[in-house]
């Protein structure tokens, strides 16, 4: 017996009640009184009185199980939550997703059977830094179930670098509330303020999760992300950009909307590229006004500038409010060099890998305090005369 | 369905600013009481901007976690969540006593119960008097005891200066402690000179207190959300507990001839998430017994949290924060 009789029970219920049945290529009509018909990409039957039905499905658990776990273990028609979770595995996306002008399609979606050959062993998608992986649980404690799943899904989450290392090798987790801890310091300890920089640091794993507890996991490491990127699925995404984000601010933040627009690219690129944000940036200065800055390609959305900017965008507003000078300085041509590199190191959080006695780069400790006693005056200003007064 | 979501200010800078609203957020889940509960920030994530969307519920309950009415809870949270006809009348407040309004959002199908403050809260009377016990380790703290009750000054909004003197005098009239006093940061009665208000003078001239004895112990409980600088560095270093606040203070700490009992913000306290169940439970929710089991724990001696949530206005620290 390998479909449990609570499970055939409310099947014969939903294809009494309702128009049938129809989910992820299981079909089961009722055409009479006590008279069923059943299809599948494998098998069409007609005629079958309930028992008949019964033994039709035996050899199609697969899609029994598969039916009940996503009525009764997930259900949440329509939610952000279920459709996430429908990605995990591969699972054909829900009608509303199929139709919006998205681009998203069925492509590499997995039949019911292709999909339990692959929960068997795992099936991984990759969300920022998180490696996300679904499987059969096959702890399925269903007395007349024997081996075969009951078709309840658990879920393991860890970092993408984690990939290949040994689960004993990695702190195990079970609370979704410990993805707050576990998000709030790089791997250096430094806080992470934007929770979507790729800066997550590895080393942990949440196993054996259910459905709810692995989205609750992610809202966690990477807040609202689920729910946008249903949204952009679903053809509904809205996007604020720069100036009605900048508009909308009061208070110190009021100031926001005077940064110049070619400052707002700038600051885009400073900030929003996927070096330095996992979100790929929708918004743009305004619509039909993009900035010409690569938003990045994150799995999921920016619709928005967020907190982080806005707060930015306040001390670059103030800073672009000053007039520019002509100085005449003296520098060597590689002091004008070091200078750049020493830009770029920082720029890119290089310099924690420059090595003590490199002198070769000039982001090197030793090459910038040289060129400080060069260059610094006894106040410890660059010495440079202006000459535009 | 309903859902809790608390809405608070979080940091860029400090990590623990969210602490008390993490703990607070928790408590509440093990209660029980609601389908989803949701922490949301100004300056962390999920962002007041994007926490509606992130719910199934039809029915949201959303309470600031600020002190008082003011910049944050009129015009900021309304404005971020699109409160839908928001105007701050409709809270029909007179600085201390908003509940709650009840609107649909521009992002969502939902209906939002936009709830007033913790901080005003009748329930946070209880808070501060909790945390003069669990400060002095006392659960019948208060005879003979001075409590002082302190914030930020009317400076920056007016709102949180009426919240302190709110809680004062319900406190004072419960006839619980020798004396209670409102102090401020910014403007008198100042906190610098606490010793004064609980009768310091009456040392040298004994009938000058207006009968009052004098307050050999002064339990100081900062309305505060979270700790932060004022808690944790300018009103210590204001009151003489330490000269300097890297050095740390002592509970009590020995000033003027007074002990000071001073352990940092209120917002802390445990009990907090009651009152944060009490917003919700007055706007409608229906919380079942969840009052009633005492899931609080009110030791949070010692707990160094960040940032300052308060006061009403975003001004101060700049950029960042
Ligand atoms: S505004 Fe930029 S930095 Fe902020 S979340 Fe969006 S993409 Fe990331």
């Amino acid at each position: 017996m390998t479909i449990a009789t609570a499970t055939f029970e409310s099947l014969l219920a939903a294809a009494d009640a309702e128009s049938g049945i129809e989910f992820d290529g299981l079909r089961i009509e009722q055409t009479g009184k006590n008279e069923y018909a059943l299809e599948t990409p494998e098998t069409e039957r007609t005629g079958l009185e309930a028992d008949a039905l019964r033994q039709a499905l035996e050899p199609l658990a697969a899609y029994v199980t598969n039916w009940w776990y996503w009525r009764e273990s997930v259900g949440g028609e329509g939610t952000a939550r279920r459709a996430f979770l429908r990605w995990c595995e591969r699972a054909p996306l829900a009608l509303e997703e199929r139709d919006a002008e998205t681009g998203a399609t069925d492509e590499d979606a997995l039949t019911v059977s292709e999909r339990y050959t692959a929960l068997r062993d795992g099936i991984d998608r990759k969300w920022g830094q998180l490696c996300v992986t679904a499987r059969l649980d096959d702890d399925g404690d269903d007395g007349d179930n024997g081996d075969e799943p009951t078709g309840e899904r658990v879920y393991d989450c860890w970092h993408v670098d984690d990939a290949d290392t040994d689960l004993t090798d990695l702190k195990v987790y079970d609370d979704p509330r410990d993805a707050r801890k576990l998000s709030t310091h790089d791997e250096d300890g430094r806080y992470r303020p934007l929770k979507t920089a790729p800066t997550l640091r590895s080393g942990w794993a949440f196993t054996g999760l259910s459905g709810d507890e692995l989205v609750e996991t992610v809202g966690f490491f990477y807040p609202a992300t689920v729910a946008n990127w249903h949204r952009e699925r679903r053809g509904t995404l809205d996007v604020d950009h720069w100036l009605e984000t900048a508009e909308r601010q009061t208070g110190i933040y009021d100031v926001v909307e005077d940064l110049p627009r070619e400052a707002v690219a700038w600051m885009a690129d400073a900030c929003c590229v996927d070096s330095q944000c996992l979100r790929r940036r929708e918004w743009q200065y305004e619509e039909g006004d993009d900035l010409d800055v690569d938003g990045g390609d994150g799995a999921f959305t920016c619709r928005e500038p967020c907190s982080l900017v806005i707060a930015a965008a306040r001390k670059w507003t103030i800073l672009e409010s000053e007039a520019e000078h002509t100085y005449e300085l003296e520098l060597t041509t590689s002091e004008r060099n070091q200078l750049e590199e020493l830009i770029d190191a920082v720029a890119e959080g290089r310099t924690d890998e420059i090595r003590e006695a490199d002198v070769n780069d000039g982001a090197n400790r030793f090459r910038a305090r040289y060129l400080r006693a060069k260059r610094f005056d006894e106040d410890g200003n660059l010495e440079a005369t202006r000459v535009d007064e | 369905m309903q859902a809790l979501v608390i809405a608070a200010h979080g940091s860029h800078l400090n990590p623990n600013a969210s602490d008390p609203t993490y703990a607070h957020a928790d408590t509440v889940r093990e209660t029980g009481a609601f389908d989803e509960v949701r922490e949301a920030f100004w300056k962390e994530e999920p962002h007041f901007r994007e926490v509606i969307r992130t719910l199934e519920s039809d029915e949201v309950f959303v309470v600031p976690l600020f002190i008082s009415e003011g910049y944050f809870t009129e015009q900021v949270i309304p404005r971020e969540l699109r409160l839908e006809g928001w105007e701050p009348e409709k809270w029909g407040s007179d600085g201390t006593n908003a509940s709650q309004v009840t609107l649909e959002v521009g992002d969502a199908a939902k209906t939002v119960h936009y709830c007033g403050p913790v901080g005003t809260h009748d329930a946070m009377t209880d808070v501060i008097v909790q945390r003069a016990q669990s400060v002095t380790g006392d659960p019948d703290v208060g005879e003979g005891v001075g409590l002082a009750v302190v914030g930020h000054g009317t400076e920056r909004n007016e709102n949180s200066a009426k919240a302190i003197e709110y809680h004062t005098e319900r406190i004072r009239q419960r006839g619980r402690f020798e004396k209670v006093k409102a102090l401020f940061m910014d403007e008198e009665p100042e906190v610098d000179d606490v010793t004064e208000f609980f009768g310091n003078e009456a040392r040298i001239a004994s009938d000058r207190s207006n009968g009052q004895r004098q307050c050999d112990d002064i339990v100081v409980v900062p309305l505060f959300i979270a700790d932060g600088y004022h808690t944790q560095e300018d009103i210590p270093e204001d009151m003489g507990l330490t000269e300097d606040y890297r050095l740390g203070w002592e509970v009590p700490a020995d000033v003027d001839g007074h002990w000071i009992w001073y352990a940092g913000a209120v917002g802390t306290e445990g009990l907090m998430a009651d009152v944060i169940l009490e917003r919700a439970a007055d706007a409608g929710a229906d919380i079942g017994g969840a009052l009633e089991t005492d899931v609080t724990s009110s030791d949070d001696r010692g707990h160094r949290s960040e940032t300052e949530t308060e006061p009403g206005t975003d001004t101060g620290t700049g950029m960042g924060d």
